[in-house]
């Protein structure tokens, strides 16, 4: 078995150190260092992805809040303006409306004492009227001129009673 | 036809002589040098382009990268770290000199017991170097488990220093006898082919392509547990917890 021949333990293993320390120095001094780095700039890479995400993920929420809060701003405003108009219309229909029933109250006292007026001037005619058609009826029943004060009396008791 | 054996010899391509010792380059020694440049280029330039989504080849070279660190971690826990560089190195080595050797006409020095042994020996004597700096003379008591009776002690504790003390040997042939019983295997029924021609060579044939597709597994397999027992017994070393 050429395992077993003493003639080439030495310079196996001489080459063997040899060849081991060669690449012990090449991979600690160079490829693992070269390896480890690539591994972690991507690892940093992924690290500072999610950072970002996560930052403008919480951004994303604070845009989201203040477009919220305008919103219910601006809703707010809007109700105040409409809730403001609206009491601004019935004041104004209410004046109108006061107006429009005062004239009319106006007119109606007015008419009232045009009828009162009327009716008094109605009345006053016919007492005269009265009057007249007593005195000519007592004169043609005696002759006589009647007395016209009594006369008047009499009509005005006639007209209380008739009336 | 060369006998099974054969493509273990080695041959010595430069000779070289330093003082009375032989330390000629040989076939061996120049496939140790082609591990070197493989797993070299394999890292530098699989990585070169420092790609933050990785092609083929960079994943492969992260994630030989970050399987040894895994098993360094889950066996040794964080006190290990300093010792990634040259865990990482044996690992890579043995692997890269397992899979090389799987190549027709080349040489696999890992199936040399001297090799492999020359590797175990620097672990055993590093991890009990570590383990008398780190625990000083209390290192010792690794030999003596906890809650046994004292009249058991006469028996355990060399059992357990004749444990200690195979773990290098058990560690080199483990690899060694895996590389070379797959290497010969593969050769005979290679010699099968040949041996029985158009024929009847067909049968071998298909054998040596399941074969071959099990040696890459080994090549696999053997340097994982030849890693992963390194850092069990660093732990050992540096935890002591038996």
């Amino acid at each position: 078995m050429p395992q077993l021949d003493p003639a080439f333990f030495g310079t196996q293993l001489f080459w063997l150190v040899v060849s081991f320390v060669v690449l012990y120095v090449i991979m600690w001094r160079l490829a693992m260092p070269q390896v480890a780095g690539v591994l972690k700039q991507r690892e940093d890479k992924i690290q500072g992805d999610l950072e970002t995400a996560q930052k403008l993920k919480e951004e994303t929420k604070s845009v989201i809040a203040a477009y919220e809060k305008a919103l219910a701003d601006a809703r707010g405003q809007a109700q105040t303006l409409a809730r403001q108009t609206a009491d601004a219309a019935g004041a104004e229909s209410a004046r109108r409306q006061q107006e429009v029933s005062d004239r009319i109250n106006a007119q109606l006292v007015a008419a009232e004492r045009r009828i009162a007026e009327a009716r008094a001037a109605a009345m006053a005619g016919v007492k005269t009227m009265a009057a007249e058609v007593a005195q000519s009826a007592f004169t043609k029943l005696t002759g006589a001129q009647a007395d016209q004060g009594k006369l008047t009396a009499a009509v005005d008791s006639a007209l209380k009673g008739g009336a | 036809m060369a006998s099974p054996i054969e493509q273990f010899k080695i041959e010595r391509l430069i000779p070289i002589k330093l003082g009375n010792v032989d330390i000629s380059y040989t076939n061996s020694a120049l496939w140790m040098t082609i591990a070197v440049v493989v797993v070299t280029l394999f890292l530098v330039l699989g990585t070169r382009q420092r790609a933050l989504v990785p092609g083929r080849w960079q994943s492969m070279a992260e994630m030989s990268y970050e399987f040894v660190a895994n098993l360094l971690q889950e066996q040794a826990g964080n006190a290990g770290r300093v010792f990634f560089p040259f865990i990482f190195t044996l690992f890579m080595f043995i692997l890269a000199g397992n899979l090389l050797g799987l190549i027709p006409y080349s040489f696999t020095f890992t199936s040399h017991i001297v090799v492999t042994f020359g590797m175990a020996i620097v672990v055993f004597i590093g991890v009990t170097v570590i383990g008398f700096i780190k625990h000083g003379f209390h290192f010792l008591s690794f030999f003596v488990p906890k809650g046994v009776p004292a009249a058991m002690l006469i028996l355990i504790i060399p059992i357990e220093i004749l444990s200690y003390l195979t773990r290098p040997v058990s560690l080199a042939i483990r690899l060694f006898a895996n590389m070379m019983a797959g290497h010969t295997m593969l050769k005979v029924f290679s010699g099968f082919v040949v041996a029985l021609g158009v024929l009847g060579g067909w049968l071998p044939l298909a054998v040596n392509v399941a074969l071959t597709g099990f040696e890459v597994l080994v090549a696999f397999l053997q340097a994982y547990v030849f890693a992963i027992l390194t850092c069990i017994y660093l732990n050992d070393a540096l935890h002591m917890d038996h």
